[in-house]
């Protein structure tokens, strides 16, 4: 018990935003993995918001003078069949492909988390609601019922993330249900029904927040899956429409030109997409450890 | 001392590397085990007897590992031995048994073929002969109608059962040297005597050697031949059972043994000899009855699979008679008064107190409380009730019942911010405050996550955010069982310290006669779900009426003096 006491106290903990960075900090520091998948995730930020300004040429204009050239110091990653610059065209659509996954996962995040916390915690009917849905879903391939839903609904970017947020369903709900059920009655979720709170703010308070690590190792890897998906999406021709830049529309139009020996065309876009997959899915052991307590020391 | 002993661990250092750098868990530690002697290992949580255990049978984590010094079986170097050849003795030569029987067993494999896997696996027995040499095992174990329980699956049988069928595969090899680590931890005394008989019992018929790790002095004195007590690390004191209580030499062993409830004490007697003694409490005063409990019952529904089927078929079956967890009890907690719901696991006694707590609604009876009766509200919504805020509990676990993600501050604040009417800012941090002084808790820690306190100051925590807004019943469910005794002695006095300034009642929840009986005016002894025995503490402890209160008291490990 003293020892305990002792090497705690060395270093006291400071609460707030501060304490928060420092960890985070120290997190990023002891595991460069970690630090290289945000500093990547920074890079597609930087690139999705400012991107379109600070790139060398218009990701629409075409200079058919100039089409399909390898690349060079001038076209970095070339030019595709109607001369457009692709180095361009990869760095803008970052926003886009970063909008729709975000947008994704963030919807998913909250309705599939919730629902899943509320069947695990109430059980019952809610539980039998929330599982036989998501067994529904589950009970299609996904990527094909990705695409009838885009396809039903409409060709729109909002169709494509609500469709991605659908078949990412069942994970989440799945997730949040066994981790908020192993929790229903543990000791301190009783005292917090001892101490007065209402049974929707032990879930918020109590429940929610622990399961939150948990959750966010699940977004990051999602996050991966939400690109590729949108990218497939588009790739097949549904949900955004050339010209916009778009990495799974500009791979789908470079696949054709690939056996003529112009590779660069599907080459970069593809390498694009798979650098932001591999970054969510390191991310999620870093984040895991950001939110968890028990690291915190 | 003469013969070479069986195992001899001499300068025993062990580190683990973490994060903060080397730790030393074990410092130069000495350890004889002579044939045929059982030696207890006794200590606190963090004193190194669990690990110097697991560097002789050369299981330690990865991270830890032998700095230095030498452990010997027989004549075999154990510290420069092979992972082979370690795999070859463990089973064979020595075997272990871990705290938690339920963990160390398969669970969906028969208990016994886990028995042959071992028999096998060292070549002790062939196809033909295995399963009667099986059988013969778990009879050895007393275990009754070994045949049948032979088919048994691990969750069909009871702690101590599945306790007996572990020794069975530690002893299946006729291993020289066994080694128990907390073997009755989990258990009830009752069952806790039955198991520690028969492990002696073996021991000694066999003619080996055990080591008893434990951090109850009491069962260490009780069965062994030498005891070795061990504190941060170091073995402090090393003497035979008797000489251990008759005169204990090491400050350590002193303390410890202060600390254990045993009879005929006082609360104050459990703390180091130079606490100095607290004024006298004001003279007890016990007032008009706070909780009437008339004749509360808790019925579960039985699950049966095979009816619900003939059902689908249209045949009537009858529902199996439901299964009482609280058959139809009576009792009166008074005002200022602390009474002890005493039993067994499955006794009924945490069904009761969560009942009472209003978390759980009763199939029927009555329970009023300050004249009102609550039984009939529904749990789902008490929380909102004005009756809440004056009935609190502190629970078994005090990590367990702390929220990870709140300070502490947070945590004691949370019925404050709730019932208390406090909005927050400098109002409630002074609240928060002058709560954790009152139960001791450092000030400068409140800020921390419950993971970085120790379990002494995290059932601090517990007890101040039941006592925030001044209840009138606090309901007691184990909360010393996950300390150790050191601990145990100070929340105790801490509990009761609170309850003569406060002036609140207590139901204590239970299964240590003995530490009931320190802090408790009634007893009330549970079995099955009915009362067997009431009354005051020293007639149900001195005096006791019922046959089971009295196989309860028998069952307390008593030492040797």
């Amino acid at each position: 018990m003293t020892a305990v006491t002792e090497t705690a106290a060395a270093a006291p903990p400071a609460s707030g935003l501060m304490a928060t960075l420092r960890h985070a900090r120290h997190v990023i520091g002891e595991n460069p993995v970690t630090g290289l998948s945000f500093g990547l995730f920074a890079l597609f930020l930087i690139a999705a918001a400012i991107g379109p300004w600070i790139v060398p040429y218009d990701p629409f204009e075409s200079d058919t003078a100039a089409a399909l050239q390898a690349p060079s110091a001038a076209h970095w990653f070339g030019t595709d069949q109607v001369g457009r610059d692709i180095f361009s065209r990869v760095v803008a659509a970052t926003r886009l492909d970063m909008a729709i996954a975000i947008f994704s996962v963030a919807l998913v995040f909250v309705v599939g988390g919730l629902a899943g916390v509320a069947a695990g915690y109430f059980g019952g009917w809610t539980d039998r609601i929330v599982g036989r849905l998501a067994d529904t879903i589950m009970a299609f391939p996904l990527f094909v019922l990705a695409m009838g839903i885009v396809a039903a609904l409409g060709n729109t970017v909002t169709n494509i993330v609500i469709a991605t947020a659908i078949v990412n369903f069942p994970l989440y709900a799945r997730i949040a249900r066994s981790e908020a059920n192993i929790r229903r009655e543990a000791g301190f979720v009783q005292a917090a029904r001892l101490t007065g709170n209402s049974e929707m703010r032990t879930v918020l308070t109590q429940i929610v927040p622990n399961i939150l690590p948990i959750m966010m190792v699940q977004m990051s890897l999602t996050m991966g899956y939400a690109i590729l998906n949108a990218a497939g999406l588009s790739f097949i021709g549904l949900g955004v429409r050339p010209p916009t830049p778009e990495w799974g529309i500009m791979v789908a139009e470079g696949a054709g030109f690939i056996v003529s020996g112009e590779w660069w065309i599907a080459l970069f876009p593809g390498l694009a997409l798979m650098l932001a997959v591999f970054c969510f899915n390191l991310m999620g052991d870093g984040l895991r450890d950001i939110i968890d307590p028990q690291r915190r020391t | 001392m003469t013969a070479v002993p069986l195992l001899e661990v001499k300068d025993l250092t062990i580190e683990f590397s973490t994060r903060r750098g080397i730790v030393q868990a074990v410092k130069d530690v000495n350890l004889t085990v002579p044939k045929g002697e059982i030696v207890g290992v006794v200590g606190e949580s963090g004193s190194g007897k669990s690990v110097t255990s697991y560097a002789v049978m050369r299981i330690l984590d990865r991270v830890g590992r032998i700095a230095r010094g030498t452990i010997t079986y027989t004549s075999l170097d154990l510290v420069g031995a092979s992972e082979p050849e370690m795999r070859d003795l463990r089973g064979r030569e020595m075997s272990m048994i871990f705290q938690n029987p339920r963990l160390a067993l398969n669970p969906i494999r028969k208990v016994g073929r886990q028995i042959e896997d071992v028999l096998l696996q060292h070549a002790q027995a062939d196809a033909r002969d295995v399963t009667q040499k099986a059988i013969d095992l778990l009879e050895q174990v007393r275990i009754a109608r070994p045949e049948e329980r032979y088919h048994a699956y691990p969750f069909e049988l009871s702690g101590g059962m599945c306790q007996r069928i572990v020794i069975a595969l530690a002893l299946a090899c006729k291993p020289q040297l066994l080694i128990a680590d907390e073997p009755t931890t989990g258990l009830d005394v009752t069952t806790q005597k039955a198991v520690m008989d028969l492990v002696v019992d073996l021991v000694r018929a066999r003619g080996m050697s055990a080591i008893l790790i434990t951090h109850d002095l009491g069962l260490a004195a009780a069965y062994c031949d030498k005891v070795v007590v061990m504190e941060k690390g170091r073995v402090v004191e090393t003497a035979t059972a008797i000489d251990i209580f008759r005169a204990p030499a090491a400050a350590y062993t002193r303390k410890l043994m202060r600390a254990t409830p045993r009879p005929g004490i006082t609360l104050h007697d459990l703390l180091p000899e130079e606490t100095p003694a607290r004024a006298p409490a004001a003279p007890h005063r016990i007032g008009e009855p706070l909780l009437v409990v008339e004749n509360l019952v808790k019925e579960y529904k039985r699950q049966a699979p095979p009816a619900r089927l003939a059902t689908l078929f249209g045949k009537k079956v009858e529902p199996p008679p439901p299964f009482r967890a609280v058959d139809g009890i009576s009792f009166t907690v008074n005002r200022g008064e602390s009474v002890g719901l005493v039993g067994e696991s499955g006794c009924g006694k945490s069904t009761t107190s969560t009942i009472v707590m209003r978390l759980i609604d009763a199939s029927g009876g009555r329970i009023t409380f300050d004249g009102e009766e609550i039984g009939a509200l529904p749990a789902r919504g008490f929380a909102s009730h004005p009756m809440r805020k004056r009935i609190q509990m502190v629970f078994q676990d005090p990590t367990e019942s702390l929220n990870p993600r709140y300070t502490v501050s947070r945590a004691i604040a949370d019925p404050l911010l709730r019932m208390g009417g406090y909005k927050g800012g400098a109002r409630l941090r002074d609240k928060v405050a002058e709560l954790a002084t009152m139960v001791g808790f450092p000030l400068d820690l409140l800020d921390r996550f419950p993971h970085q306190l120790s379990g002494g100051q995290k059932a601090r925590v517990g007890i101040a955010r039941a006592i925030a807004l001044n209840p009138d019943l606090v309901i007691l469910d184990e909360p010393t069982a996950a300390l150790d005794v050191s601990v145990q002695a100070v929340v105790l006095n801490l509990l009761q310290h609170l309850k003569e300034t406060l002036g609140m009642s207590y139901l204590f929840v239970s299964h240590d006669l003995h530490v009931v009986r320190l802090l408790c005016d009634r007893v009330i002894v549970m079995r099955q779900g009915r009362i067997v025995e009431e009354g005051t503490a020293e007639q149900v402890l001195e005096a006791p009426q019922a046959d089971y209160t009295k196989e309860l008291i028998t069952a307390i490990p008593h030492p040797p003096v």
